[in-house]
């Protein structure tokens, strides 16, 4: 969590208000000015005095969704009581202005990016590094010193040309499923055949005369993909496509939501979304920390599951696993998990790398229970391989 | 009124507000502002409302949102019918388009009423985006224009309640217009004090077993787990058996299950053994 040091000075409620909206936004809270004054006034309605009153009355009118609700009170401790630590000294005088960006990061932009202005100094707003474990109290990635250095940067496993070429890959993809559109008729300003249910409806305004004329056409009803993609140890060697190819499906334009996971999953649907490729680069490489380690499948997509599938998966989602399917966790719950996807989402699909090589049988353990739950299960060792997929995707 | 105020009378009605909540509801009277309420089903987002209404002892307006769900269904209407006929009749032009003919929905009702209501507005994460953006507008001016009438300025503010389940994803400037609450399960000791508002005359006894029960099961691994709703179900079912005590009639509770699990794989996940070990647990 990025902590906005309690302003011991400030010139008064209004301040102190600013930097915790300030803090808010830093941690990825949508608040802005408006926001400092509603809880300027909503204070003023509740018995301010009291910090659980005051809690309660800011959480219902900062929080967003059930995200912030949940992780309110880490970050308003944060703030308010300093995060449960004091520090003798060098307080500073005035409210610390947040960089746009977390302080964890500098170190990779200050030799490329050139703003040498004035932010924060690292050890200023980062709590003491070190004293908490990588994943930070709030499920927000956050990289301890001793990480930093054994971290594998992603950015040299993205060289321009694979980028593109996968990227392009990926477009093609998307777009291969793209434009599909509902079966039924739905009411439309333009559209090819004419509404006579609402003709009808809307003569009787004028005594049974038909003047205004309503149309109705097939809405687009485009598909989602989600793409869940592994980075453990086995699958180093194609990391550098696969990640280019994720980037690629978020950036296409249609709705797509990446993940990656090893050991644990995590969504990088943003990070990838970044258009400055250096930086998101960057940011996934804080995130694939533990990047080259065991794979946990069924974990992963369990987790998947419980969260984030809620939201992500409907009748319209197509799911994309890339992985080679050595697990060394236990393959044996793997088709029930993908049994569960497989009933909330259309279709499943794994991309495997190794379906390429000659004389492949599905020994893996993992892939053969996943296989009976699988739409496709396609070859992608190479780009050449990902390119071949959109006919594939065009019939699901 | 303070939110302690608000919990007291809310408790009044028989709804167990815990304070995040009580306290979203009383910043949502205090600054006018709607609050979006959201959490799993069966948690009592809906009941809020209606707890709230009769609370104030106001009217409770609902508009259920769906797919489609359009202006004429949710704004206003002419009574095209009436119209003709008084054309018929021979009234005269510029009474056509009056009051008399007009249909009232929902949302024009709740700001043309005397005292201010309350407006609930269920499962806005069903609704089209489209009707999301007007509803927006309406939130924030709090009037409506009809083009025959001019606009039409509310008498009175309702208090608006919005609720979601997370079909769709709302637009981020309807989620910065409200005030937000998350309704989670609710913990052991809450979840008997509910119990104990709606079924008074419940045994404590068997109060207790159930919520226990209840407890357990929601830590399984089910598909669809018990809200509260289906708790008080489940409780209503028992005492009409004239139940008093889980462990005398095994057979009999496992056929009242029907209340709490609803779907077949998790009938299956719930057989008899876990069940009795659940109750031998709570007893």
């Amino acid at each position: 969590m990025q902590v906005t040091r309690f302003p011991a000075r400030a010139e008064g409620m209004a301040d102190r208000m600013s930097g915790f909206v300030a803090h808010l936004r830093g941690n990825g809270v949508r608040v802005g000015p408006q926001e400092t004054a509603d809880s300027l006034q909503a204070l003023a309605a509740v018995d301010a005095t009291n910090p659980e009153q005051a809690r309660a009355a800011l959480c219902s009118l900062l929080a967003q969704d059930a995200e912030d609700w949940r992780r309110f009170d880490d970050l308003f401790d944060a703030y308010w009581f300093n995060a449960g630590r004091q520090r003798a000294g060098n307080v500073s005088t005035h409210v610390q202005v947040q960089a746009a960006r977390p302080t964890l990061w500098q170190p990779h932009f200050e030799p490329d990016a050139g703003d040498g202005n004035a932010e924060a100094a690292p050890e200023d707003a980062s709590p003491d590094p070190g004293a908490e474990d990588a994943e930070g109290t709030d499920g927000r990635l956050i990289a301890t010193r001793t990480i930093n250095l054994n971290r594998r940067d992603l950015r040299e496993l993205m060289d321009e040309h694979s980028l593109r070429q996968a990227e392009v890959a990926a477009e093609r993809i998307a777009r291969a499923i793209k434009d599909r559109r509902s079966r039924r008729r739905k009411q439309a300003l333009r559209g090819p055949a004419l509404d006579m249910r609402r003709i009808q409806r809307a003569s009787l305004a004028r005594g049974g005369e038909p003047m205004d004329l309503f149309r109705k056409a097939k809405p687009p009803r485009p598909m989602r993909i989600v793409a869940i993609c592994d980075v453990s140890g086995s699958m180093t060697a194609y990391a550098r496509v696969f990640l280019a190819f994720l980037k690629g499906l978020v950036g296409s334009g249609i709705q797509a939501d990446a993940y990656l996971f090893h050991t644990r999953l995590m969504r990088v649907t943003d990070a990838l979304q970044d258009h400055d490729t250096l930086r998101a680069a960057a940011r996934l490489s804080l995130m694939a920390e533990g990047f080259g380690g065991g794979t946990d499948i069924t974990g992963s997509l369990r987790s998947f599951v419980d969260g984030y599938g809620a939201k992500a998966l409907n009748g319209r989602t197509v799911v994309v696993i890339l992985s080679d399917g050595y697990c060394t966790s236990s393959p044996d719950d793997l088709g029930d998990v993908l049994a569960l996807i497989r009933r909330k989402a259309r279709r499943i699909v794994w991309l495997n790398p190794l379906k390429g090589w000659q004389d492949y049988a599905p020994v893996a353990a993992a892939i053969r229970a996943a296989e009976p739950h699988l739409d496709a299960h396609l070859p992608a060792n190479t780009l050449q391989a990902l390119a071949a997929l959109e006919p594939e995707f065009a019939k699901l | 009124m303070s939110f302690e105020s608000i919990q007291k009378s809310l408790a009044g009605q028989g709804y167990v507000a815990g304070d995040r909540l009580a306290m979203a509801l009383h910043l949502a009277d205090t600054l006018g502002r709607p609050l979006l309420l959201e959490g799993p089903a069966g948690v009592g987002k809906t009941e809020v409302a209606k707890a709230l209404a009769a609370m104030k002892n106001t009217q409770l307006i609902r508009l259920q949102c769906y797919e489609g769900l359009d202006a004429s269904h949710a704004i206003y209407e002419w009574n095209y019918q009436r119209q003709l006929l008084a054309i018929r009749a021979g009234t005269g032009e510029d009474e056509l388009f009056s009051d008399k003919y007009l249909l009232r929905r929902p949302l024009l009702e709740a700001i043309s009423a005397d005292i201010p209501p309350v407006l609930l507005i269920d499962e806005i994460d069903r609704a089209d985006e489209e009707f999301e953006a007007y509803l927006l507008e309406i939130l924030s001016d709090f009037q409506i224009t009809i083009p025959e009438l001019g606009t039409l300025k509310a008498t009175s503010r309702p208090l608006v309640i919005l609720t979601a389940n997370g079909t769709r994803d709302l637009s981020d400037a309807l989620r910065r217009r409200c005030l937000y609450a998350f309704l989670d399960y609710p913990d052991r000791e809450t979840e008997l004090a509910i119990l104990n508002a709606r079924m008074p005359g419940l045994e404590a006894k068997l109060a207790r077993q159930i919520v226990g029960v209840v407890q357990q099961i929601r830590r399984e691994d089910l598909e669809k787990v018990p809200g509260i709703a289906e708790m008080l179900d489940w409780a209503a079912a028992l005492s009409g058996l004239g139940l008093n005590d889980m462990a005398q009639d095994p057979e009999m509770l496992q056929a009242t299950l029907v209340c709490l699990l609803k779907t077949a794989a998790d009938r299956d996940a719930a057989p008899r053994q876990v069940l009795d070990a659940m109750i031998g647990k709570v007893a």
